[in-house]
């Protein structure tokens, strides 16, 4: 029986010949991702336990991007617990390079990995064909301590693309466009597959930004195969360009679904759930407060390129906060060296340093009662970004910058 | 049944002679995230116990006024769903919440909760006849959670998931290693 990408990962990790879905394995973790949102609750368990070991340091990243810089004294006693613990364990640690995914691939996945984070939308590793997924801060103890933990093999939803998004059209409108037609759990406990003809329009941008967003309908990961785009980005990025899994032709999908790019339109995510999904004509007048072009869904240089594209020569709404954050400090540096960081400034927007930022509603830019944010952030939930009466509408960074200048969401 | 006097005892709802308390119930919807569990800002306090007074305080504000030991949550499709935060089941832990009792779970929440030795049921027969403030008993052994001297059926924790429960937790493993 022919096996997904997602079980012949499983199987390699188990050291089996062969995984199938609804099995339980026990696997060997390639790489554990962990960050300032819950590492401190990890170390006061590590420090309980009577027999303390890490099983193999050189398998941790840990990264501080949450609160960063740190927003009050509470936090810094976490981050500091984590600092010190990192430093003194000798464990790979970043604070200030940027947001944990995106550094993770840009530094860190490989082809053929099995990777735990202690982060939900550590499905974002697809795209290097690398099976992430999120776990919370007790099964990334276990794993740290033992190299080892238990996945339940998913099913795959299967996506195949045909033709290409059209101008104006962003990956980030085709992700959460699937999500409205699945729904919010229309994954959950599944891995969702993407190949197809169309995939070779998908830039590695587009593909993360794809990847990345998948848990919004509850997926377990998000997988895609390693052609020569995805190849030439591990080159890029200092890494040997591996091959990949591919799904073998009688693997069983548990539903196909055949998307046509060109058929995508810029959308919204209203609030406030991710499945909430509607274009962006259709929304009707909605004034924003501010708006936010950031995050590890949507805040890499394609992204700033296209928001500054739009913003070049204009200005930021009277009364509107823009929010910028370049997803990594390689991001950033390379905003600056093509003018994009200018550009931004002086359209009057408010560039901030790389971290989750008002995605996820702790520190930078959190919003009062009442107010209305146009993110390019994760997730729209009620008090995502700040008060729990607030409303966050997700959409590309496009909708996002046009909004932006217009001071109500509009297409851009 | 044995195992539920000693439970009860754990969380200290002996009352005279043998009388026990139901659990009352707080009812929610359907994708109920985990940001709305606990929110993000509260996140990195240092202990759970500073958090766990804003739980579920963007979705029902008279929930931590009323909460006691041994409550229940029941809640519609997708209870857990979003970001992986351990510190939502840890809140309801910390709170005495005695079990979730929901339609269906997202992944990490439920894994986080199986972890933690919060019990996480599937139960789709109960949602339509509760209300806020109902008390029902559970007997997970059996399958089956009681409201007004009704039973419903629900679904019995996966053996593999059962047996990290009993030892208390995932770390409890972790010490035998």
């Amino acid at each position: 029986m022919g096996m997904t990408i997602a079980e012949k990962i499983i199987a390699r990790a188990a050291g089996v010949e062969e995984a199938h879905a609804g099995n339980i394995y026990v696997v060997e973790l390639d790489h554990l991702m962990s960050n300032d949102g819950t590492t401190h609750l990890t170390i006061d368990m590590y420090n309980k336990l009577k027999n303390k070991k890490i099983y193999d340091k050189s398998k941790l990243v840990w990264i501080m991007d949450h609160n960063v810089p740190c927003d009050s004294p509470k936090t810094a006693a976490s981050q500091k617990k984590m600092r010190d613990f990192a430093r003194e364990h000798g464990i790979t640690f970043h604070e200030g390079d940027g947001i944990c995914h995106e550094l993770m691939i840009e530094k860190y996945v490989n082809p053929k990995e099995l990777i735990f984070g202690a982060d939900s939308h550590t499905c974002s590793y697809g795209e290097l064909g690398a099976f992430g997924t999120g776990v919370g801060c007790t099964d990334y103890l276990y794993a740290m301590v033992t190299g080892k933990s238990w996945v339940l093999a998913p099913k795959t939803l299967r996506f195949n693309f045909t033709g290409a998004l059209n101008k104006g059209v962003t990956a980030r409108d085709l992700i959460l466009t699937i999500i409205g037609r699945i729904s919010a759990n229309g994954a959950n406990y599944k891995a969702m597959e993407f190949a197809g003809p169309g995939m070779k329009n998908l830039t590695m941008s587009d593909r993360i930004c794809i990847c990345n967003l998948c848990v919004e309908a509850g997926a377990k990961t998000a997988l895609m195969e390693v052609d020569d785009i995805a190849k030439a980005y591990l080159k890029e990025h200092g890494r040997e360009a591996a091959d990949g899994f591919v799904s073998d032709p009688d693997a069983e999908f548990e539903k196909v679904y055949d998307i046509d790019l060109s058929e995508i339109v810029p959308v919204v995510a209203k609030p406030h759930f991710v499945d909430n999904v509607s274009p962006v004509e259709e929304v009707g007048e909605v004034a924003v407060n501010e708006a936010f072009l950031g995050s590890c869904n949507n805040g890499r240089i394609e992204d700033l390129r296209l928001g500054a594209s739009i913003i070049k020569g204009k200005k930021v709404a009277e009364g509107v906060r823009f929010l910028v954050s370049p997803a990594s400090r390689d991001i950033y540096d390379q905003a600056m060296s093509e003018g994009i960081i200018e550009t931004f400034m002086e359209a009057g927007a408010i560039v901030v340093n790389p971290n989750c930022s008002v995605c996820w509603g702790s520190c930078q830019g959190v919003i009062g009662e009442g107010e209305v944010l146009i993110s390019t952030g994760t997730r729209n939930f009620k008090g995502r970004a700040g008060d729990k009466n607030s409303f966050v509408y997700l959409g590309s960074a496009a909708t996002v910058t046009a909004s932006a200048i217009a001071g109500k969401i509009v297409r851009a | 049944m044995p195992e539920a006097v000693i439970d009860i005892q754990r969380n200290k709802f002996m009352t005279d002679g043998m009388e026990f308390r139901m659990g009352k119930v707080f009812k929610y919807g359907k994708d109920v995230d985990t940001d709305q569990i606990i929110a993000s800002q509260y996140l990195l306090y240092p202990t759970i116990d500073e958090m766990k007074v804003h739980t579920f305080e963007s979705l029902d504000s008279e929930f931590i006024k009323n909460v006691a030991p041994g409550d229940y949550i029941v809640a519609d499709e997708n209870f857990g769903c979003g970001s992986s935060r351990e510190q939502a089941p840890a809140v309801l832990k910390a709170l005495g919440i005695k079990a979730v009792l929901a339609k269906s779970f997202a992944r990490i929440f439920y894994r986080n909760s199986i972890n933690l030795g919060v019990p996480v049921i599937v139960c789709s027969d109960i949602y339509d006849h509760v209300n806020t403030g109902d008390e029902i008993e559970l007997n997970m052994d059996e399958g089956y959670v009681m409201l007004n001297g009704v039973k419903y059926n629900c679904t019995k924790v996966p053996p593999y998931m059962k047996e990290i429960l009993d030892q208390g937790g995932l770390l409890a493993s972790l010490e035998k290693i």
